[in-house]
């Protein structure tokens, strides 16, 4: 492990300070499972870690009904997914929760920590996107908010400034006759990181779609909103031919590289494959029906 | 610099107080500082699952926590699984299966496997495999393992004596 100290914040303000005291190779330690492997393998120089654990909102889970909800960045997958709440109203936040790493990462890894490492592949993004998700922002000049559609600005890069940390993500309340769904494609069921993964979100009036949102992982350099599926969705019912227009455009818009986990035209094709199976997983939550996240 | 640091938990139920380095891993800790060895290293990046623990009931990969993290908290490790001389069901029922071959994973599995148990007292198979999947064992094919779990909540349930 590279030489560092380690710090524990029991404030929003306290946090703030010590990180812009630190300086650029202070860093928020959430649950650790990216950040202790990158300062044990040096591939990130860091000299302090400081903990946001012991800060409530920071590990706050509350749904308030008709409210929405606040999601401590902190608060790890295993505690979300045992959450009756979220789970009855945010199902596509538990498709994420439950399959990012296996159950002990599940028990560390966090929905802030995922979306401030702004990896591409990352699972929480994609659905936070699809639920029009706000991050709540500290840091020396106090709070914002930026939608997380908006957070991530390239592999590994995002909108924070020096001294800043993410708070809490804001999930607005669902709206009545909505639904959404994350899927990804992966070799195994369990421990690898996304070739493809996709969020949908839809709701109906009167059996028309009235609003669409398909986000599609790991096939851009950051999550990638595919404004023209959304588009070719809304204005009528759900049909075969709108999801497969949608899915034409998902394969458009998608820029894959390939690498060792997928080639370009896998890719292109997993972005509309999923597509599809997320619009209708949403449709069938949109009505009421149950769709298991997995097993 | 990173400097020395004390710190306040409870290990396997008894209240344990050592001396860490700042930048020492849970694991470093159990194993370096507290000669714990039951915890393994396999991977040291939260791959493999040789290393789990729970922290405060929740199963954690240890390669994966500051030692300094677990101020206040509890830990069970391994050697906490048994009651005095008494092995857990599944701990029984691992020896009885021949669930495993070389052992390194072992402890990993068995800190799993009791997780597992105390929040899904009677898992499916699928449960147990996709509970089970950052466990990796080079050894024994799983199966044995998987069968051994499935044993140990039967037993578990049946009526003693
Ligand atoms: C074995 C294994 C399997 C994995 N599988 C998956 C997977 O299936 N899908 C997936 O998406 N990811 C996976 N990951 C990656 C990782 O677990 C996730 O990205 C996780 O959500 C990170 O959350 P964390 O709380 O552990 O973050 P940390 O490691 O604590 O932090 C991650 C980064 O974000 C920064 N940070 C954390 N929280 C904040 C905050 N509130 N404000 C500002 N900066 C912050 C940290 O400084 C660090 O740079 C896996 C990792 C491992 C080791
Ligand atoms: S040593 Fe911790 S997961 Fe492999
Ligand atoms: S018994 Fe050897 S790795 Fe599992």
């Amino acid at each position: 492990m590279q030489d560092l100290r380690y710090a524990r914040a029991s404030s929003v303000a306290e946090a703030a300070r010590l990180l812009a005291d630190g300086g650029p190779t202070a860093r928020v330690l959430a649950g650790g499972t990216d950040v202790i492997v990158q300062a044990r393998e040096r591939t990130r120089q860091i000299t302090l870690f400081v903990d946001i654990k012991g800060i409530p909102e920071a590990v706050d889970l509350r749904a308030a009904n008709g409210e929405g909800l606040t999601l401590g960045a902190a608060t790890p997958c295993h505690q979300i997914y045992g959450d009756a709440a979220v789970t009855s109203s945010y199902p596509a936040l538990i498709d994420a929760a439950s399959l990012i790493g296996g159950t002990a990462i599940q028990g560390r890894a966090s929905f802030g920590g995922n979306l401030c490492n702004s990896s591409p592949a990352a699972d929480g993004v994609p659905p936070l996107i699809a639920l029009g998700a706000s991050a709540l922002i500290a840091g020396p000049g106090g709070e914002r908010r930026v939608p997380v559609a908006r957070f991530t600005t390239g592999p590994g890069q995002n909108v924070l400034e020096e001294g800043e940390f993410v708070v809490a993500l804001e999930v607005p309340a669902p709206a009545p006759a909505s639904g959404a769904r994350f899927l990804r494609f992966i070799p195994r069921n369990e421990m690898d990181i996304a070739v493809v993964n996709v969020a949908s979100s839809l709701r109906f009036d009167g059996g028309e779609v009235v609003e669409a949102c398909v986000v599609v992982g790991a096939a851009a350099p950051t999550a990638l909103v595919v404004e023209a599926a959304g588009e070719a969705l809304v204005g009528s019912p759900l049909s075969e031919e709108s999801i497969a227009a949608a899915a034409a455009a998902a394969r458009d818009a998608v820029r894959p590289i390939d690498d060792m986990r997928g080639s370009i035209r896998q890719r292109r094709h997993l972005a509309g494959v999923l597509t599809e199976r997320t619009l209708r997983d949403a449709a069938r939550r949109a009505r009421g029906e149950e769709v298991v996240s997995h097993p | 610099m990173s400097s020395r640091i004390i710190i306040s938990t409870e290990i396997n139920g008894e209240p344990a107080e050592f001396l860490s380095d700042e930048r020492d891993s849970l694991l470093e800790a159990l194993r370096d500082r507290l000669g714990l060895m039951g915890t393994k290293e396999g991977c040291n990046n939260g791959n493999c699952g040789a290393c789990a623990v729970l922290l405060d009931g929740r199963l954690v990969n240890a390669c994966l926590v500051m030692a300094a993290e677990v101020e206040g908290s509890q830990v069970t490790t391994v050697e906490g699984l048994a009651e005095q001389d008494r092995l857990i069901p599944v701990q029984e029922t691992f020896l009885e299966r021949g669930a495993l071959q070389c052992g390194i994973c072992t402890p990993g599995f068995l800190v799993a496997a009791h997780a597992l148990l105390q929040e899904h007292p009677r898992p499916t198979e699928e449960q147990v495999r996709y509970w089970l999947a950052g466990n990796l064992c080079r050894c024994t094919g799983y199966d044995k393992i998987i069968t051994a779990v499935l044993d140990a909540a039967e037993r578990a349930d049946a009526p003693s004596g």
